[in-house]
């Protein structure tokens, strides 16, 4: 069994109005020199696989079909 | 004529389209539950509004990967008319027949509210009932309807004259990049739109101003005019 983190975030360049506002709540409570606030996902996922090649081919695979719409998102699979 | 509404688990506004439909068409339409792996005949297929699988992962994500998006998506191809309202736009993007995403609004609020449509292109099946330039009522309740798409989308969608209904009169009620309210496929038989025409049939709605979509879509203009 391979256990992997898949993060998706949103691309650069399209507007994130949660992590707007997530940075204006942190200035809020007195958390000054936060540049930016990006907010995204995480998916832990358990996968039968024969290896580490073959589950993150799988994932990659996850993500373009689903876990991330790449219209708007980016995503990295990271297998631990 | 006959009407198709697709069914998803969770989604709560399939009523109202139905209701919508069987006033204006004089008949109920077909129902189609999302395990089904074909649509029979018909003249108009609608994707309606309401959270299916409560918005999980991504609004319309989960509904656009159901075994029916194969049906829609082949019923489409051969030029059926497909009209996604509100989640029924988010389903249509997610599943690639409609091109951009639908965002988190700007503002972050849910939006429920009556808000002012410009109708840009006259010239499809669904809005040949209204005049180019023509401005009418309608409501909108959503929290994922920030249009979006990359520049070179964007430009291909206004130069083809694709963007069909905008906000008009400062009513973007979601920050919507061009205040882009719905767009068609490159073929024109496939639109999605945020606004709920379905809930504006009827005197009792405050007005009639949804009604002329339907009746253009359901092929009912043409018969009165003849």
């Amino acid at each position: 069994m391979v256990t992997a983190r898949v993060t998706v975030t949103l691309k650069q360049g399209v507007l994130d109005p949660q992590g707007k506002a997530i940075e204006s709540g942190l200035a809020g409570l007195g958390f000054d020199g936060v540049a930016s606030v990006r907010q995204g996902k995480v998916f832990d996922i358990e996968i039968d696989a024969k290896d580490r090649g073959a589950a993150e081919a799988r994932l990659n695979e996850m993500c373009e079909k689903l876990l991330a719409n790449t219209v708007i998102e980016d995503y990295a699979v990271e297998v631990v | 004529m006959t009407a198709t509404v697709i069914l998803f688990p969770g989604s709560n506004r399939d009523r109202d389209m139905i209701a919508a439909l069987t006033k204006i068409a004089g008949a109920a339409p077909r129902l189609v539950w999302h395990t089904e792996a074909d649509i029979p005949p018909t003249d108009l297929i609608i994707v309606p509004g309401g959270f299916s699988y409560g918005d999980y992962l991504r609004a319309g994500a989960i509904a656009a990967r159901s075994p029916v998006m194969a049906a829609i998506i082949r019923r489409a191809n051969e030029g059926v008319p497909v009209l996604g309202v509100c989640n029924g736009f988010q389903i249509l993007t997610e599943a690639g027949l409609l091109p951009g995403a639908l965002m988190r609004n700007g503002g972050l609020k849910f939006v429920c509210r009556q808000v002012k449509l410009e109708v840009t292109n006259a010239n499809t099946v669904f809005t040949s009932g209204y005049a180019r330039g023509q401005v009418f009522t309608c409501p909108v309740a959503h929290h994922d309807g920030n249009y979006f798409a990359d520049a070179d989308t964007i430009k291909r969608l206004e130069d083809g004259g694709r963007v069909v209904l905008r906000y008009a009169q400062g009513t973007n009620p979601n920050g919507s990049v061009n205040d882009i309210a719905g767009i068609v496929n490159e073929a024109g038989n496939v639109l999605g739109m945020m606004p709920h025409p379905e809930n504006r049939i009827e005197p009792a709605h405050g007005g009639a101003d949804g009604r002329p979509l339907f009746e253009a879509a359901l092929g009912l203009t043409a018969q009165a005019a003849a």
